[in-house]
């Protein structure tokens, strides 16, 4: 199967005006060595035998059963518009807007997307988006490594862990100190974090909500960083900051963030969105692209990709990042989806959000033998202890058809009983009520 | 066209959210809060609707216009592979369950579409191993360019060039300078081909990896690439194959067998997943045996009873994306070969080089050819003779935006002046490339005739020519009201 129109007089005619006798011949700089012997693949099957096969491959997957698992990454509400507008052939299946005028869609709403991210996190400017949340975050950390010339980083290890694993990838083997703090309890170990912020210190990294779901004002910290030259980079949950003091009034330079619960689905980890937003001084060091309204010969407004000479196609070697695209249409589905819920839904799913984890905070926190272990507020997560190993209470709770969150002890000492639990406006309040029933019902027959 | 904020009105709803089943609780401490809402748009679902599709009108795309970017093989995407990727068993299965037993359970169709799609993506490069996490074509290079730099330094070895042809990707260099390396840049020869006797006098000890695009983006086969490999590996440095161009070559050469060490894929290319606008993309990096223990990320393997896990290798480079990279994007590409097979893809690499092939002839009378030779998948021509006259690249670009064609790629690869860098690809009908074919003649003559004519193009668009230079200047980058 290939979906090529030719006809063989077409290609009779093609190779005459080319003057070539067949199509082999047309590969004739091929040396003979290096020719390809047969494929180890089958030969091409239809679409309804391959469907077939991928919805019996994807049969066996997770769907179906009640979920509270987060960690970053969470299953809201996606109304059907963010699927069918995104869908549309002029944005599923154009390119890189570098002609402006056949592409000023995309352009107009990047644009918008890029508003969207400033007036949620307060910040100056941003940019059209990078691959990830945690890609985002070492981009904005070698922003600030940039700015500061200097080569260390403090780290608080209540940053998601797979994202300090990203940082470490991104800075390992350039002369870099990576300086990650300890946590005290489910919260940064705010004395010895200033403590550890010096003339050297490029960035200080910080998430809020913390990966244990903790909420924080992180306005000391930033201080502490500007105090010592040092510029502020955070990762911020776009849906929490409907409703926390943004990164701006915290004095964060640079934010950035995992824009995922922005209307895309979970995927089995991607494609996601990567968002980077920062004050006005730090504009010029954005990585990747950016859109600029700008006018046309005849003064009508319009949108240009701008301030390229930053980037890789044009500066090479110097270039601010090796980006060479954005996640394109993850930015349109986030504006869609940010437009659908708007000004006052946006702030409604947040609320239900923190409400449910709230209910279900109250709820498991009277089972006796649990800990909650937060001791700070929380919004749509936290985290519970039981006298048993973490493992050994998800798999109960998996027979009861639940997954009930991330098994912690994998990435945090001392943590090997606890469990990092998850909530959104989609967690039934039935299906809450479920879970602490059985989670007691567990806990109590292994006593 | 209004803004989605110009058009937003106080008070207006869009979706309901879910209903509340259970009590307000009391709030969060006033000091941890935002003291007023974001400012989003207020509109309707329908609003909303409207806006969107007005916006998409705006686009050129494959499904609607002929779109011959060089580097970019904008060929059809199946419609099917977006059913694939939305099938609800892929869709809503949360990345963090492949970290427990039971996920593990759970997960055992994806980890299957993986493994088998490792398997079927070396048999095509030949190379043996590949990670997934690599999430565009650039974050292949520079997992590609950490790879080279752990080798290296497990042998105690300091080496911190890498070399690169003069008619590289600009993401080859700025990746390599990103991981850390310095860049020297080789020269092409009169052929367009790696200028061989500056390559053997800038290889030496220092040089931890030589990157190479194959074909190149000129359009041209190295024919030396096997030796090109050889030196690097007599010399102790790798070499890395940008698979950008792997179009031009499926089933017809495989960069492992020329010696590469490493390379990376574009599924958003080769493999017909859409372009989204800019992205998402997925880069998968593969390499050759005695470097998969570097591979970013974990691995998936069968165990004795044919069940899927995932295993930690042991010197990897460190994680790049949070799991399996862009899966969505792997699954339309699974779907993709699946769709193809071996015949059919390979079929596609004979029309993509047939098609380029086509285009060349038809018009290397009217514009220059710099390197008149047979191109793979795409061929570069120069507009240095318009130029003369005072139409430049862009300007025949502006042209053919008017007539309803994307433009090629312009002004690259650097080399080339003027540089028009066409690639058809294979699903192109002769009725569109001869329709393309006359609209370049048609632009050839005009700029003998009446170069001005060129200036105030485009005038069928939805805008003119944009004022970049302010743009740049005057900075606005969001809309404040």
């Amino acid at each position: 199967m290939s979906y090529c129109p030719h006809t063989d007089k077409e290609i009779e005619k093609m190779l005459r005006v080319i003057g070539a006798d067949s199509v082999p011949d047309l590969f004739s700089d091929i040396p003979d060595d290096l020719r390809a012997g047969e494929l180890a693949l089958e030969n091409g099957k239809s679409e309804f035998e391959v469907m077939g096969k991928l919805e019996k491959l994807s049969a066996n997957c997770s769907a179906g059963r009640i979920s509270f698992t987060g960690g970053g990454f969470y299953d809201h509400f996606i109304p059907s518009a963010v699927d069918a507008l995104s869908q549309m052939s002029g944005f599923l299946t154009s390119y890189t807007p570098y002609q402006s005028e056949c592409s000023q869609g995309t352009l107009q709403a990047l644009y918008e997307y890029q508003t969207a991210i400033c007036r949620l996190t307060g910040l100056d400017g941003a940019n059209a988006s990078v691959y990830d949340g945690g890609t985002a975050l070492a981009e904005g950390i070698m922003m600030a490594a940039r700015k500061t010339m200097r080569k260390k980083i403090v780290i608080d290890a209540c940053v998601n862990p797979l994202y300090r694993d990203i940082v470490k990838t991104y800075f390992s083997g350039q002369g870099f100190e990576i300086l990650e703090i300890a946590p005290d309890g489910c919260a940064v170990d705010r004395e010895k974090f200033i403590k550890a912020i010096d003339d050297n210190t490029a960035a200080v990294v910080i998430q809020n909500p913390n990966f244990f779901g903790t909420v924080d004002d992180y306005s000391d910290i930033t201080a502490a960083a500007h105090s010592a030259g040092a510029q502020a980079v955070g990762s911020f949950y776009p849906v929490a900051m409907a409703l926390l003091k943004t990164p701006a009034e915290t004095g964060f330079d640079i934010a950035t963030g995992e824009g995922q619960s922005l209307g895309m689905p979970l995927s089995f980890g991607g494609p996601y969105l990567g968002y980077v937003a920062a004050t006005s001084a730090c504009l010029r060091n954005l990585p990747g692209r950016i859109v600029g309204a700008t006018c046309d010969s005849e003064g009508r407004r319009g949108f240009v990709l701008t301030l390229q000479a930053r980037e890789q196609h044009i500066r090479r070697e110097r270039a601010s990042s090796n980006i060479c695209s954005n996640q394109n249409l993850c930015a349109i589905r986030a504006l869609i989806y940010l437009s659908l819920a708007g000004k006052k839904g946006f702030r409604e799913v947040a609320e239900l959000s923190r409400d449910k984890s709230e209910y279900a905070k109250e709820l498991i926190g009277k089972i006796p033998s649990i800990k909650i272990k937060n001791t700070a507020p929380t919004f749509n997560e936290f985290v519970f202890e039981t006298d048993l190993p973490a493992d050994t209470v998800l798999e109960a709770m998996s027979k009861s058809g639940i997954d009930a969150g991330i098994a912690l002890g994998g990435f945090y000492k001392g943590f090997e009983k606890s469990v990092l639990i998850s909530f959104t406006e989609k967690s039934r309040k039935e299906d809450i009520d479920f879970f602490a029933r059985e989670l007691e019902n567990f806990l109590t027959e292994r006593k | 066209m209004k803004l989605i904020y110009e058009k937003s009105v106080e008070g207006r709803k869009g979706v309901r959210i879910p209903v509340r089943d259970v009590k307000h609780y009391p709030f969060l401490p006033v000091d941890l809060l935002r003291k007023k809402p974001a400012d989003l748009p207020s509109v309707s679902e329908f609003n909303t609707v409207r806006h969107f599709s007005a916006l998409e009108k705006k686009n050129f795309s494959i499904d609607s216009n002929f779109y011959p970017l060089g580097s970019c093989t904008m060929k059809y995407n199946p419609k099917v592979l977006e059913s694939a990727a939305n099938l609800p068993g892929f869709r809503n299965l949360h990345p963090f369950l492949s970290y427990s037993a039971r996920g593990l359970e759970a997960a055992q169709g994806a980890l299957e579409i993986l493994y088998n799609m490792e398997k079927a993506l070396a048999s095509l490069t030949g190379m043996d191993e590949i990670s997934f996490q690599p999430m565009a074509g650039a974050h292949g290079e520079f997992a590609g360019i950490k790879i080279a730099a752990a080798y290296h330094a497990v042998r105690g070895e300091h080496r911190k060039i890498v070399l690169v042809p003069d008619t590289s990707h600009g993401t080859n260099p700025a990746s390599s300078a990103m991981a850390g390396f310095d860049v020297v840049t080789i020269p092409s020869d009169k052929n367009g081909e790696m200028d061989m006797g500056e390559y053997r006098k800038k290889l030496n000890g220092s040089v931890a990896a030589v990157m190479m695009t194959c074909p190149n983006t000129l359009g041209i086969f190295n024919r030396n690439i096997k030796e090109v490999c050889g030196l690097a590996r007599k010399a102790g440095a790798l070499t890395y194959c940008d698979g950008a161009n792997m179009n031009a070559v499926l089933g017809k050469m495989r960069p492992g067998d020329a010696g590469f060490d490493i390379m990376h894929l574009n599924m958003h290319k080769t493999f017909a997943t859409p372009h989204g606008g800019g992205g998402p993309g997925a880069g998968p990096v593969c390499v050759k045996k005695y470097l998969s223990d570097f591979l970013p990320g974990e691995a998936v393997r069968k165990d004795d009873d044919g069940r899927f896990v995932i295993v930690k290798r042991p010197r990897s480079v460190g994680r790049l994306a949070p799991f399996f990279g862009n899966f969505g994007v792997l699954v339309k590409a699974y779907a993709y070969i699946l769709l193809m097979g071996g015949d059919g893809l390979t079929d596609a690499c004979e029309k993509a080089v047939l098609n380029a092939n086509y285009i060349k002839a038809a018009l290397e009378k009217f514009y220059e050819l710099p390197y008149k030779r047979r191109c793979m998948h795409e061929c570069v021509f120069s507009a240095s003779a318009q130029a003369k006259k005072g139409v430049r690249a862009l300007d025949i670009a502006k042209f053919l935006i008017d007539r309803g064609f994307h433009p090629p790629t312009i002004y690259f690869p650097l080399i080339v002046k003027e540089a028009l860098m066409i690639e058809p690809t294979e699903t192109e009908s002769i009725e569109t490339m001869d329709e393309f074919i006359k609209i370049m003649k048609e632009a050839a003559s005009l700029a003998e005739e009446d170069p001005e004519a060129f200036k105030k193009m485009p005038v069928n668009s939805c805008v003119g020519r944009m004022d970049e230079t302010a743009a740049a200047r005057k900075l606005d980058i969001k809309y404040s009201k």
